[in-house]
């Protein structure tokens, strides 16, 4: 009940219940522009109209809300609809997951204060909840994809508390994200696809990672003011 | 990458570049004679080491002294695990496959930190003796199995905090701290997948692959020095488990919390002859 609650302060939930309506056969991803994310040239590109990240530390910041509201989003889903099959084991461990992603995702809501982007309408008409493979498939793509961002993003930072702060957080990712993949694959919680061969994990700069999440944001986010270097 | 291209575009908005490292000739020649033992990713890091010398915005004493100590904690991981997988009968054949995979991240971590080390103008310190019994308190370390996986446990679980607890003393060198930052979730994923294996071969049938509190997952005091402080609830002021739908549980599992040098050097002592 306490996630239900929380969900009621995000637009997200409105939009489940029109996906429950119309099923997930058929749907499609609508692919939102990140018209920044998609340039190649290095730089943020202009201002595409969407929700301002904001500017240096405050902007990684919101960089790093706007990827926990994706994936607690998708963890509540996942908890509130779980997937046929689903073991007593997965659902306590997937449901701690949920609850780290909301304690990540209010922790920044608090930390940010008045520079916070406001909550976030998701698309997850892409996945197929009541399916085991979809589900995890789309749980590991997020872990991965956040432990990449948190360590693409670190150097981005100034504050020196921020960026332990955000090395918190990222190994309790890597830590869901190497669980995850045991429960796809046993054994490939650090196989080649996600260390490489001199022992690193991924790691990939804001617009990359905001082009990967743009397919599950129904909202539009302007990354063109965060910090390059 | 085009190594030749990036000193151009260096050269356009510094034309004294090359007299602030050496010449660019020696500098080139630096590069090529690295390209043969730098693997790809390293190139960046020795780039930005660099031009960190060049333009002075580090001390380079103090990132290759915490490089350093990475290595050492990267030489005791790799040390134990060529052990233990070259043990016969230690690891569960179910396991062989990811534990040599663990050692293989470790071996290589010891290769780039080395490399890197050397990039940057510093010399890599020597491999120490090991014991990996601390004393006799795991007297049974390669022969028993769940004494074995409760060491890597605590190895992996602080090998996350010590990288966390160096982070900031990076922050100046983006190539250098980006890689630490690399090599710290790649602990992370062993320690995740160790504690899995406990819980399912029944050391402790309630672990979770995050830690919660400060506890040791039933490995006992021995061990305690690397959890302690886990229990930690306030990030940047705000306690965690008063936010809305957190337990205290959830608010010690959704942050892992650094150590600092001294702190680890304290927990490994034991293992260091």
């Amino acid at each position: 009940m306490k996630t239900l609650k929380k969900q009621g302060t995000f637009s997200y939930e409105t939009s489940m219940k029109r996906r429950a309506f119309l099923g997930y056969v058929g749907a499609t991803a609508s692919v939102v522009a990140i018209a920044a994310a998609c340039k190649k040239d290095g730089n943020n590109g202009g201002s595409n109209g969407g929700i301002d990240l904001g500017s240096g530390d405050i902007g990684i910041l919101n960089y790093a809300y706007a990827l926990e509201q994706l994936e607690a989003a998708f963890y509540i889903q996942v908890i509130t609809t779980q997937y046929s099959g689903a073991t007593s084991d997965e659902i306590s461990l997937l449901t701690d997951i949920r609850d780290h992603e909301i304690a990540h995702r209010e922790f920044f809501k608090a930390a940010l204060s008045t520079s916070a982007i406001p909550g976030l309408e998701v698309n997850f008409t892409a996945i197929d909840f009541s399916s085991r493979d979809s589900v995890l498939g789309t749980a590991k793509a997020f872990e991965d994809l956040g432990v990449s961002a948190y360590n693409g993003a670190g150097q981005l930072l100034t504050n020196p508390d921020y960026l332990v702060v955000a090395g918190k957080i990222v190994s309790v990712e890597a830590r869901h994200a190497a669980y995850i993949r045991d429960l796809l694959s046993y054994g490939s919680f650090a196989d080649s696809t996600a260390v490489d061969a001199n022992g690193l994990d991924l790691q990939q700069p804001p617009n990359a990672v905001l082009m990967a999440a743009s397919p599950f944001l129904t909202s539009k986010l302007d990354a063109s003011h965060l910090p390059t270097t | 990458m085009n190594l030749q291209n990036i000193f151009n575009e260096i050269e356009k908005t510094d034309p004294e570049i090359y007299e602030r490292l050496d010449d660019r000739r020696s500098v080139m020649h630096r590069f090529k004679n690295l390209g043969g033992k730098l693997a790809l990713t390293a190139i960046p890091v020795a780039l930005g080491g660099m031009l960190s010398k060049a333009y002075g915005q580090t001390p380079p004493s103090d990132i290759i002294a915490i490089l350093n100590f990475a290595l050492t904690l990267e030489y005791l991981e790799s040390g134990f695990y060529n052990t233990a997988v070259g043990t016969s009968g230690l690891i569960d054949v179910s396991e062989m496959a990811s534990f040599a995979d663990i050692q293989d991240d470790e071996n290589a971590h010891v290769a780039f930190l080395s490399t890197t080390i050397t990039s940057l103008g510093g010399t890599p310190v020597a491999k120490p003796e090991f014991d990996f019994t601390a004393g006799g308190a795991f007297a049974d370390v390669f022969s028993n199995y769940q004494t074995f996986l409760a060491v890597s446990q605590t190895f992996e679980d602080t090998g996350v905090r010590a990288y966390k607890g160096q982070a900031g003393g990076l922050i100046s060198n983006n190539g250098v701290l980006t890689a630490a930052l690399q090599i710290h979730s790649v602990e992370a994923r062993h320690a995740s997948h160790v504690r899995r294996v406990r819980r399912l071969t029944g050391a402790d049938s309630s672990e979770k692959p995050w830690i919660t509190g400060n506890s040791t997952n039933g490995i006992g005091s021995a061990v305690q020095a690397s959890y302690n402080g886990e229990d930690n609830t306030m990030q940047l002021g705000i306690d965690i488990s008063t936010l809305p739908g957190i337990n205290a549980a959830i608010a010690t599992e959704s942050f892992d919390e650094p150590l600092d040098m001294q702190a680890v050097l304290d927990i490994v002592g034991p293992f260091i002859k």
